[in-house]
């Protein structure tokens, strides 16, 4: 796009979309502790939403979101890997409980402190991995500006419509960085309709209806509301193993896969003929989009595909993959995290991997992979 | 109204253990206190007290060992009906665990109320010895009794600001005690010390719940503290973030054809910042596109700071900086910071200030004298020259920004335009 052609171009970061737009959903509170590269998203939470709390802790973080989610409101905390470590078990308890909330993950430099204003992408193995019992949990990453905007809303309506905690992964490049972008053509959000229930007969609090069930604030008095993190029936007392009790636990993840289907987001750019195809998500994306319009330039067929809804990884990405003879992922990993989500220990002959640690992955080098 | 609390009189604890006795008397004053069950939110932790949940009429929410204090402040920040209870079961385990979640109830003075069931050690998980189990006291974990002494939680909670804390032996009828917890404008702790009869009586055969008490000097008593309760501070809250980042129109040209990268080194206390920021701006409005970032240690006050900024006349996808096309050095931690990229130009240019060492490079060396006209305008300085040298921008354009910007009485304007020779 012509610069001249946009009219509503101001400087901005991807931390004062992704706000903006939460708040535009229905996110009410902010809860914050200080991490960067996290700090705008603290700033602009404080600034923007109803209810701004400074937490002594993440585990805090998380228990106060908890508390707040029960009571009927849509939390949300932004936080990197230290952060996000103490809060999983409290994280565990909000998606046993089914209390919905919005959790940034702002991704840097690791193991441990690492380098705290050093971009990466590698916590994607955790994510997957950090529900007991390997249940998932709803994982969508920003590949651009626009996504900061759509995606952020989306994930007020995956955490309403689905009664869980949901991951909104970023990272330090994506939400630190200024960019002129046309704020004026940025969609229309519609704020998300938090339902309670509304009937005489008595509440259930964990019966389902279209797997998910229906919320009620701890708050009323028309009817008894329990809430558990422990195993429990559909009442939400407390049971070692009944049955309906593991089948409640059963449902955790089933309702996820179950209600995921309808919020896929990727984008499919496909060229006629290609045999190659780019895969790439979050920050590297850029450098990927810019490879693929490089490359198609000097006439390479290729494909691109941008990943946005990252866990639970969507069948679709295989079938798309699977039509080609050379598959480049692209990841500011060493690991090649998303490759392994793919394709297990099973990797295809034709895949060859763009990483990098500590550094931006370049198109160029991604260009290299795809020509090797 | 039916105003029973519990809805049976058999609680799940052992017989004898000090937690019925804990749930009969809180009953009991929630009852007295004329209180709906429904206007009772029941926060309980996890430990033998915490399987209370089931026997209660009252709204309930069961969450993590010795998070429930934080829990609950949770559910107070989030109350918007008045006339709300909202109570904390918690063990001494929990109380140890979570020690900072009380203490930060506390010190916010949030409106509920904690019951600490203290039985001086962990029950659940088989009698081990927690914070506050009393020096002296035998358990799983210390046959010949504990070697320090515990925690005062009352103490503490009353330290850290506390409006009612209160501790009581779990004998006989504490419902009174309860009422007067519960009926606390504030944060109220009490703390029950009682026994756990198939841990505690079984590793100190015969000892008295009053002795403890007295030996380990943890007395009975009650401690106020005239505090204002929380409330949510009221600050002017923004209607829309993206109106605080205003539309930059295209004012004027540029001849810029192809991409440029650009850094910006410098020390901090530089204006690296600034200056990027104007150059970017000044980009925009001279119908560019451009990319800005920054980069400086974790204490910003000292040290090297960096600033990196692409432009271009198309969208930017990719704003990493690998090799740069421009950069610009005005002091010697910026050129320390950028070497290495200096490094593996080929082409491009650099402006270094002449007080410099100029490091090995593939680009063009402009040595010119940036600090001259004083280190807080150097980066400013050297980048206007920088920009206006390539013609990526007029000068036009930058002092317009600088205007627009409401930066011409806090930048030294005149100055600048004097030693451009403008
Ligand atoms: C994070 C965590 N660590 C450890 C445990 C194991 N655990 C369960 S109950 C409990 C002790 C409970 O002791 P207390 O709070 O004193 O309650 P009591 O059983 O004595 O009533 C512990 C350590 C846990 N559930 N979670
Ligand atoms: S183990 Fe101890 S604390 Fe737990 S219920 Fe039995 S007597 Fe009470
Ligand atoms: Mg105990």
């Amino acid at each position: 796009m012509k610069r001249e052609e946009s009219k509503g171009m101001a400087l901005i970061e991807g931390s004062r979309l992704i706000m903006e737009a939460l708040a535009r959903a229905g996110a009410d509170s902010y809860i914050g502790y200080p991490i960067t590269p996290a700090n705008l998203l603290y700033q602009y939470g404080g600034q923007r939403l109803d209810i701004m709390l400074a937490a002594p802790d993440e585990i805090s973080t998380l228990q106060w979101m908890s508390g707040l989610s029960s009571t009927g409101r849509i939390p949300v905390t932004a936080t990197s890997f230290p952060g996000f470590a103490l809060m999983i078990e409290s994280i565990n308890m909000a998606y046993m409980m089914e209390l919905p909330m919005i959790i940034i993950l702002v991704q840097r430099l690791g193991p441990s402190t690492g380098t705290a204003t050093n971009g990466a992408q590698g916590d994607l193995l955790l994510l997957k991995g950090m529900i007991s019992g390997g249940h998932p949990i709803p994982v969508l990453c920003t590949s651009s500006f626009e996504d900061s905007w759509s995606l952020a809303a989306e994930t007020v309506k995956m955490a309403v419509e689905m009664r869980t905690p949901v991951v909104l992964l970023t990272s330090k490049e994506e939400v630190m960085t200024h960019k002129s972008f046309d704020i004026s053509k940025l969609d229309e959000i519609e704020k998300v309709d938090h339902k309670f229930y509304d009937n005489a007969e008595q509440y259930k609090s964990y019966l389902p209806k279209d797997m998910v069930p229906e919320f009620l604030p701890l708050t009323q008095n028309r009817h008894q509301v329990r809430i558990n993190a422990s195993t429990h029936d559909q009442m939400g007392i407390l049971q070692h193993s009944t049955d309906e009790a593991l089948a409640n636990t059963r449902r955790l993840e089933e309702k996820i896969y179950h209600r995921m289907k309808c919020h896929l987001k990727f984008d499919y750019d496909q060229h006629e003929n290609a045999e190659k195809i780019v895969l790439s998500y979050g920050i590297t994306a850029s450098a990927a989009r810019e490879a693929v319009a490089q490359m198609r330039a000097e006439g390479e067929k290729v494909s691109l595909l941008i990943a946005k809804t990252l866990l639970p990884v969507p069948p679709v990405y295989l079938e798309i993959l699977k039509k080609y003879k050379r598959v480049v992922i692209a990841e500011e990993n060493m690991n090649n995290q998303f490759g392994s989500l793919l394709f297990g220990i099973n990797k295809p002959e034709g895949l060859r991997v763009a990483g990098a640690l500590g550094k931006m992955i370049t198109p160029q080098q991604i260009i290299e992979e795809v020509k090797a | 109204m039916n105003i029973k609390i519990l809805n049976t009189d058999s609680l799940p604890f052992c017989k004898g253990c000090g937690h019925n006795l804990i749930s009969k008397n809180t009953a009991k004053a929630l009852e007295r206190m004329e209180l709906s069950p429904l206007d009772v939110i029941m926060v309980t932790d996890i430990g033998c007290h915490g399987i209370i949940d089931k026997t209660l009429n009252t709204h309930t929410i069961h969450g993590l060992h010795g998070r429930s204090v934080a829990l609950g402040a949770g559910i107070v920040f989030g109350l918007k009906e008045p006339g709300k209870k909202i109570i904390v079961f918690i063990g001494d385990g929990g109380a140890t665990i979570g020690l900072q979640h009380i203490m930060e109830a506390a010190r916010l003075n949030l409106n509920m109320s904690v019951v600490v069931h203290n039985n001086m050690l962990y029950g659940m998980t088989g009698g081990q010895s927690s914070g506050l189990t009393p020096e002296g006291f035998r358990t799983t974990t210390s046959a010949d009794g504990s070697p320090f002494s515990g925690y005062d939680i009352c103490a503490l909670a009353h330290t850290a600001g506390a409006a009612y804390v209160t501790r009581v032996p779990g004998i006989g009828d504490i419902s009174e005690k309860l009422v007067k917890t519960f009926s606390t404008e504030g944060f109220s702790l009490m703390e029950v010390v009682e026994i756990c009869p198939s841990y505690g009586i079984k590793f100190n055969p015969g000892m008295k719940l009053n002795e403890i008490i007295e030996t380990s000097g943890r007395k009975p008593g009650e401690w106020f503290n005239n505090r204002p309760v929380f409330t949510h501070h009221k600050g002017k809250k923004s209607e829309n973030l993206l109106s605080k980042t205003p539309i930059i129109e295209p004012l004027f040209y540029s001849s810029l054809d192809k991409p440029v990268s650009l850094i910006l080194s410098g020390s901090a206390g530089e204006g690296v910042q600034l200056t990027a920021t104007i150059i970017a701006k000044a980009a925009m409005r001279s119908g560019l596109h451009v990319t800005q970032k920054g980069s400086y240690p974790v204490t910003v006050g000292v040290g090297f700071s960096t600033a990196e900024i692409n432009i271009s006349k198309e969208d930017i996808h990719f704003h990493g900086i690998n090799i740069p096309d421009l950069v610009v050095i005005t002091s010697k931690e910026g050129l320390n910071h950028s070497k290495r990229r200096i490094g593996l130009m080929k082409k491009g240019a650099l402006f270094i200030d002449q007080t410099l060492d100029v490091p090995d490079t593939g680009a063009e060396i402009i040595t010119e004298d940036y600090r001259g006209i004083g280190a807080r305008t150097a980066s400013l300085f050297a980048a206007i020259k920088c920009v206006t040298k390539t013609k990526i921008l007029t000068y036009e354009a930058i002092f317009y920004t600088i205007e627009a910007e409401g930066l011409d009485k806090k930048l030294p304007v005149e100055k600048i335009k004097t030693a451009l020779g403008l």
